[in-house]
């Protein structure tokens, strides 16, 4: 059945090769053992790096290097998980700690330590991922609103659902969003099983939620460009670095509501360059990479000693004390989450 | 040519088409439904089970059906005035009207987002009247895209009908309104129904409006696939849904495909557009109020919102979105080089949607004799509008699933992407030149016969010249379908080399003034090009017709 159908499409493909022309691409090689020239690197739609350090990445290594995203940080493990027969590529970024045990016990993986993670804070490892960056998913306050209306900001969960912040808080769902997801886990390690009754509150309290992060900052966020009527918004603790008004920034995260979000990266188990893999990975850690991760990604580097931007020491403080989750409880329980959240709030 | 030579011919005709649906939409789509219906041992219906027993599912069902009728039947009301005011008059300005209408079409569903909810919030513009987050602003954006879907296709054939016709009637005494409700409309009745059938496909199949503009209130058959595949990998449950999504969409073609065969006749079609009049406010006054009314508010003020936005930043009036598109102020983002990526995948999209199109048109327009072959000929044209109904996302995992082996691992190639973007685009292209060869008067064609034209000779001399005047559109819309596809693009994006769409997704979801200013001036540039490809589009006509 299959066969005829490949060899046609195979002919199709040929026809639409040379229908493209210019946008010639390349072919994958038949495997090898451990190393090829070609390496493919699955990431997230997010990921962004100064195409320069890629290039020399490509020149230093001798491989023909393809960039895919499949989709969101979300859906990556899904994808991998459904490709598992053939997978997608040989190393994957952006797994991140709400997935990773999923991604490990699913079998995606392939066993892989990097030499230069011993610079890493032992606290963001996970089972065989590398940590690559960090970051905090916090609620973020427009400060110039509330000096304005004489309230105080907020600090807590509790506050949220206090009524003299009422409909005041826009959030993005945990169903389509990953910043979404990341404050669900926050209520859930804050609240245990009380979690729902607790978004129940702030549902009663004028809760707004809408399908993603820009929508939620741009469109109903009174802050930053957004010239929204809601004064708080879930979004990043590096946010407030990103509305700088000469040396004070019109934002403020705040940080006692904070889940801490870990972006990792393996070798995909079944990958036809492992090698190449591994040195993407070395690669990811190299301090040309590490230290320009703040400024194209908005993310903390996961090597403690990388050189931070002046603005973030001052601007995007991280949490001392994240909100957190035990991964297996995660993993255990993310798909039930977020089907009770939906059928209750969403 | 032998009869037999023919026939082979006209089977090679469908084939080619039929293999590339195949192997680039039923094959992915099919297998990951399948998945869904074998739990690793045994087939199981257990999917059916769970989605159908939740009330979200139904909720789901009844809002898909209620918005998809909501929008067609508004955008008939509204495209019709729009089709006579801009197709059948002729006033100045007319041609900047017909492109600008285009434009909705392919503004990347974020953009359009932000461009509503800045209109509808409570402190918009349109704040009082209550809409935020409603199923009213659901419908309006869906309108907004599809209107001139019905406008466009209606409009072409409106321009080329025979204004002898409706003349003899009004001689006769009959008010303009009965002319239009007697003559005219069953005349157009085949374009309106391709039309109303394309805009419900695409309304019942939105994801991104219903979930920017739904703010997670809404959902739609489409909207509860994603979540359920993306956010819960519950392929069974996807996969029950899917096969629902199917139906409905089936049904819809079929009614369509019924009520059409049973109103099309043949006309005799003018060789070009000799009809347009110029503008007598007496009989094309209402029609233009309508059309610029629709224009300026549905149309234009969402995007004079988003083109307003994008000269600001920090709140100051300034140039600093576009000259920071050009210099590149922003690392590892180059708009110039998405928008040449785009160029090219709309191109290589259009190079393979049209000829696969101009193919499934001849065929799907022939005349047999026998009922039986007329029915396998309306099988076949539905059959190439299913993609139209089948979610991105079953497409998009279908690709990861099914593509993943040599000769044909085409996961991590640039070709799948101007290839999916022509699955999208097929439909609109077949729809766009069915309706002119079906109305060629047969007796055209039986009078060449009998001089002794071979059928080739008919073909050459009669139906494509006729065919070619439609092309203009089918161009059009291909190229426009693919600059602004972001749904199956999303799946196979290379993070690397991405479309405009693309880009200004990522642009969105980055914080900061220069990331969110340059979003605005890449969606307003995005928007440009849409109206330049329709205004170009308008003036591809073969040369012996060119009226200028």
């Amino acid at each position: 059945m299959k066969s005829p159908i490949r060899l046609l499409a195979a002919g199709l493909a040929v026809t639409a090769l040379a229908a493209c022309g210019s946008t010639g691409t390349q072919a994958t090689t038949s495997p090898t053992p451990t190393e090829t020239d070609t390496l493919t690197v699955v990431t997230h739609d997010s990921f962004v790096l100064p195409q320069e350090l890629l290039d020399q990445f490509a020149e230093e290594t001798g491989y023909t290097v393809t960039y895919v995203a499949p989709g969101d940080a979300g859906t990556l493990v899904n994808q991998l998980i459904l490709t598992k027969d053939s997978p997608l590529g040989d190393v994957v970024f952006g797994i991140d700690n709400a997935m990773a045990s999923r991604a490990s016990r699913e079998g995606v993986l392939a066993d892989y330590t990097s030499a230069a993670a011993a610079g890493i804070d032992a606290q963001l490892a996970a089972d065989q991922l590398t940590p690559v960056d960090y970051g905090d998913v916090c609620i973020n306050a427009d400060s110039a609103w509330f000096d304005k209306h004489d309230l105080e900001v907020p600090a807590t969960l509790d506050d949220l659902a206090r009524p003299e912040y009422k409909d005041l808080l826009v959030v993005s769902s945990p169903a389509t969003s990953s910043p979404g997801l990341s404050f669900l886990l926050a209520t859930v390690g804050a609240k245990g099983d009380g979690w729902l009754d607790y978004w129940q509150s702030l549902k009663d309290n004028g809760l707004k939620v809408v399908a993603g992060w820009t929508d939620a900052y741009y469109t109903d966020f009174s802050g930053a460009d957004g010239k929204g009527d809601r004064p708080l918004v879930l979004s990043y603790s590096t946010s407030p670095a990103f509305t700088l008004d000469g040396d004070t920034s019109t934002t403020e995260a705040l940080l006692d509501t904070c889940f801490r979000q870990v972006e990792y990266a393996g070798v995909i188990a079944g990958a036809q360059n492992p090698v190449g893999a591994g040195k993407f990975i070395d690669f990811l850690l190299s301090d040309e990479v590490q230290s320009v991760i703040p400024e194209n990604m908005y993310m903390y580097p996961a090597v403690t000693d990388t050189e931070l931007p002046a603005d973030w020491q001052k601007f995007a403080p991280l949490a001392e004390t994240p909100i957190e989750v035990a991964p297996a409880d995660i993993d255990a329980n993310r798909e039930a989450w977020i089907s009770q959240w939906s059928e209750a709030i969403g | 040519m032998t009869r037999l030579a023919w026939r082979a011919a006209w089977v090679a005709a469908a084939a080619i088409p039929a293999a590339f649906l195949a192997v680039f939409f039923a094959w992915p789509a099919g297998a990951l439904i399948l998945r869904g219906f074998h739990d690793g041992d045994a087939w199981t219906l257990a999917g059916f089970e769970a989605v159908f027993s939740s009330a979200r599912t139904w909720r789901a069902l009844g809002f898909t059906l209620a918005s998809a009728t909501a929008t067609t039947l508004l955008c008939l009301v509204l495209g019709l005035p729009g089709a006579h005011a801009l197709y059948r008059c002729s006033f100045p300005g007319r041609g900047f009207l017909r492109a600008a209408v285009a434009v909705p079409f392919v503004l990347p569903t974020v953009a359009v987002g932000v461009a509503f909810g800045a209109l509808l919030r409570p402190d918009g513009l349109l704040g009082f009247l209550g809409l935020d987050g409603s199923a009213v602003s659901i419908v309006a954006a869906m309108v907004f895209f599809n209107y001139s879907v019905v406008v466009r296709t209606v409009g072409t054939m409106w321009a080329r009908l025979d204004p002898r016709l409706a003349q003899a009637g009004t001689t006769l005494g009959a008010a303009p309104l009965r002319v239009f409700a007697t003559v005219t409309l069953p005349a157009l009745a085949p374009a309106v129904l391709s039309a109303a059938s394309l805009v419900f496909l695409f309304s019942s199949s939105s994801y991104g409006i219903v979930m920017v503009l739904g703010q997670t209130r809404f959902h739609t058959i489409e909207t509860e696939i994603w979540y359920l595949t993306t956010a819960l990998l519950d392929l069974r449950g996807a996969a029950a849904l899917s096969v629902t999504q199917l139906v409905i969409v089936a049904a819809a073609l079929w009614l369509s495909g019924r009520a059409q065969s049973s109103l099309t006749r043949a006309l005799r079609l003018q060789p070009d557009v000799a009809s347009s009049r110029p503008l007598r406010w007496r009989r094309d006054g209402a029609a233009l109020v309508t059309t610029l009314a629709v224009a300026v508010l549905l149309l234009g003020l969402p995007l004079i919102g988003l083109a307003w936005r994008s000269l600001h930043r920090d709140g100051v009036l300034t140039l600093a979105n576009y000259t920071g598109l050009a210099s590149s102020e922003l690392p590892g983002i180059s708009v110039l080089d998405a928008l040449g990526t785009s160029l090219t995948t709309a191109l290589a999209a259009t190079a393979i949607a049209v000829p696969l199109g101009v193919l499934v048109a001849l065929v799907a327009s022939r005349r047999p004799r026998v009922r039986s072959g007329r029915r396998a000929l309306a099988v076949l044209e539905g059959a190439y509008l299913l993609p139209l109904g089948v979610s991105a996302v079953t497409v998009g995992f279908g690709y990861l699933i099914t593509l993943n082996r040599p000769p044909l691992d085409l996961r991590s190639s640039l070709v799948l992407i101007p290839i999916a973007q022509a699955v999208v685009a097929l439909p609109l292209v077949v729809r766009s030149l069915l309706p002119t060869l079906r109305a060629i008067d047969p007796r055209q064609l039986e009078a060449a016969a009998v001089l002794g034209s071979t059928p080739f000779d008919v073909l050459r001399r009669v139906e494509l010249p006729h065919l070619a005047r439609g092309l203009g559109l089918a161009v059009g819309f291909a190229f426009a379908t693919s600059l602004g596809e972001f749904g199956a693009t999303s799946f196979l994006a290379r993070p690397d080399r991405p479309t405009l769409p693309v880009l200004v997704f990522r642009l969105f979801g980055r914080p900061g003034a220069e990331s969110y200013g340059q979003a605005l001036a890449a969606s307003v540039m995005l928007a440009g090009l849409a109206g330049i490809t329709m205004a170009l589009a308008e003036r591809l006509r073969p040369r012996e017709v060119a009226t200028w």
